[in-house]
């Protein structure tokens, strides 16, 4: 037994680890997709209730985020957990994987009434950075068109009343949204984007 | 003869199945690799859909006993009430359009010199490699008065289905005033925050139906999973600590390990006696019958494995995943099981096809729902170090002890969110 231990001992010596932990290679993107999938659904887009889907994203979103998750910027359940669990490496890989897979929407509840007013707010407020209605991802500003409505009834919410940091730009929209129409212009947005299926 | 490479292989194998869509007949070059996984829980549904998506040349045949599986996470909704059984069930048509070949039949034992897998059906299946996801069975002989046949009775509901729905039949025909008495595991088992939701989940039927009952929890440990998360929200909902708490936790130091039943009278022996209205006995546990069968289980009661590849240390090309493996600090829980299966089904596939195992990455978070607006969770990214799972430092970790209401109502809507996606990840 001695004799295996030195040999090992030396072996360590050699290899130039022999003050830190042998890591295995950085994982492939699928292999890190992978651990994302079980809450976000197949290939990022989420089954709901709520968890948000996360296919289709731009690169440079998908890092934010995951970036003022791991800083605690951006307020979370698990995600302010689990985003620390990963290298900027990783992160990056996640990022591309994601980036290329489709937004895939599902049917849900909304008011059309509502919707139709937060189509129209949208248009006034919002259209000038989430383009295309909120679909586009090319703006880096983040899907909105068809994501789960809880999810975002809770961003509203952290938006709104928890502090959560806005852009300048946004902070000022969002301001002149509520001064205007107050929580029920917010509550239209909510259903508009969900109305987008 | 045809001489061609393994990539050429591959391109052909992939043509081929092209054309057969087309309405011309197969043509196989060789005989495909063949994989054979037993046990159609979490770990090997996932292990099964994962392999066929990496690489549909690999054919792959699931043995499973039963037509459907009732997932053990969200069972204690169904004891509350907040859920019916089957929206807990799941067949297995979803992993057939993966092209599983999926077989049902009892596997009563592994050949792994011969690599044959054979069946109670008689029949024998031969692998290039096998993966076994046996989940758990009981040490049966740890609590007198207490077996197989009197769980008929008295249930564990430790395994989801039919014990799920005798638990929540006598919990509904339990007089206003009764006890139900739980009786928690040692370490490890599947599942630790399992037993202290279930409680939470029958505190919540009982305070809204029957509200002069009580939930004892009689435990041979000293603490256990989210213990401080638990007991503040009993304190929040269930009076926990106060005169007439509906829950009261008796620990190890307190007396609480359970040496005896009587299951006709329903009493208790720990420390003390117990009567019980309804008795809920979650027995030690240990690999399930055919790890043993198999020769996979260490003097622990549990699978050893390789943590990059989760190939037995005692087999080789056997590999072992889910509750019955080692793969601490993985805990035993249904996501971890599903995290193992695709870092397996990824090494397998590379091995079938001459490469070395990938670097994995494995996650698990665990919600546990105390009421239908309240729940807290465990999450933890993990990696290899030292060829051993390690949590990565400073990463996962529990819900706040100073969450919000707000937060915590948000933890429901995820946990339902994590069942939804996560089971279409297993079955769909």
């Amino acid at each position: 037994m001695r004799k295996k231990y030195f040999v090992q001992f030396i072996l360590l010596l050699c290899s130039g680890m022999f003050s830190g932990v042998i890591l295995a290679a950085t994982p492939s993107a699928s292999m890190l997709a992978n651990t994302c999938v079980g809450c976000h659904g197949p290939n990022g887009s989420s089954l709901g209730p709520a968890s948000p889907t996360i296919a289709g994203m731009s690169k440079d979103n998908f890092i934010e985020i995951m970036t003022a998750y791991q800083s605690g910027e951006r307020p979370a359940t698990v995600m302010t957990r689990i985003a620390k669990g990963y290298t900027n490496e990783e992160i990056e890989l996640m990022a591309d994987f994601f980036s290329k897979q489709k937004f895939v929407r599902q049917k849900q509840k909304y008011d059309s009434g509502k919707a139709k007013l937060g189509k129209k707010l949208h248009k006034k407020y919002c259209e000038k950075c989430h383009e295309k209605g909120g679909s586009s991802a090319e703006d880096d500003a983040g899907i909105l068109a068809g994501q789960w409505e809880p999810y975002l009834r809770y961003s509203m919410e952290d938006f709104t009343k928890n502090g959560r940091k806005m852009e300048k730009k946004m902070k000022k929209k969002m301001g002149a949204l509520q001064k205007e129409y107050g929580d029920k212009g917010i509550d239209a947005l909510i259903n508009y984007y969900a109305s987008q299926n | 003869m045809f001489n061609i490479n393994r990539r050429d292989f591959l391109n052909l194998a992939g043509g081929t199945a092209i054309v057969s869509t087309l309405g011309f007949p197969m043509v196989s070059f060789g005989a495909s690799k063949r994989v054979v996984i037993v046990g159609g829980g979490i770990g090997g549904a996932t292990a099964a859909k994962y392999i066929r998506m990496a690489d549909s040349s690999i054919d792959v045949t699931l043995i499973e006993v039963n037509k459907h599986y009732h997932t053990c996470f969200m069972s204690n909704e169904v004891l509350a009430g907040s859920r019916n059984l089957d929206s807990i069930k799941f067949g297995y048509s979803g992993l057939k359009k993966h092209g599983v070949n999926v077989v049902h039949d009892l596997v009563t034992g592994i050949d792994p010199v011969a690599k044959k897998v054979s069946t109670k059906g008689g029949k024998t299946f031969s692998y290039d490699a096998c993966i076994v996801s046996p989940g758990i069975s009981f040490n049966w002989d740890s609590i007198e008065g207490y077996d197989a046949k009197v769980a008929e009775k008295i249930p564990h509901a430790w395994k989801a289905g039919s014990q799920t729905g005798l638990l929540r039949n006598q919990i509904t025909s339990m007089k206003n005033g009764g006890t139900v008495v739980i009786v928690a595991p040692p370490n490890p088992f599947r599942c630790p925050p399992g037993p202290y939701e279930r409680a939470s989940q029958i505190a919540w039927y009982l305070k809204n139906n029957k509200p002069k009952s009580k939930i004892i929890i009689l435990d041979p440990k000293i603490k256990f999973s989210k213990m401080g998360l638990f007991t503040a929200g009993w304190q929040r909902h269930y009076g926990y600590k106060s005169a007439n708490s509906m829950i009261e936790w008796v620990g190890a130091d307190d007396g609480g390990e359970v040496t005896k039943i009587d299951s006709r009278k329903l009493i208790v022996s720990a420390e003390e006696t117990f009567k019980a209205n309804v008795l809920n006995v979650i027995p030690p546990q240990k690999a399930g019958k055919i790890a043993f069968a198999a020769d996979l289980v260490s003097s622990t009661g549990w699978c050893p494995v390789n943590h990059q590849t989760f190939e037995s240390t005692r087999h080789k090309d056997v590999h072992v995943i889910g509750d019955a493996a080692m793969a601490s600090p993985l805990p035993k829980s249904g996501y971890a099981a599903n995290s193992e299966a695709k870092v397996c089904a990824a090494a397998v596939v590379a091995k079938l096809n001459g490469k070395e195992a990938p670097a994995p990455s494995y996650i698990n978070t665990c919600y546990s729902i105390i009421t239908p607006t309240d729940a807290m969770s465990v999450a933890m990214v993990y990696r290899l170090a030292d060829g051993k799972i390690a949590k990565v430092k400073g990463a996962g970790g529990l819900t706040p002890a100073d969450a919000s209401d707000a937060m915590r109502q948000r933890e429901v809507d995820y946990a339902h969110s994590w069942f939804k996606n996560t089971t279409h990840d297993v079955f769909g």
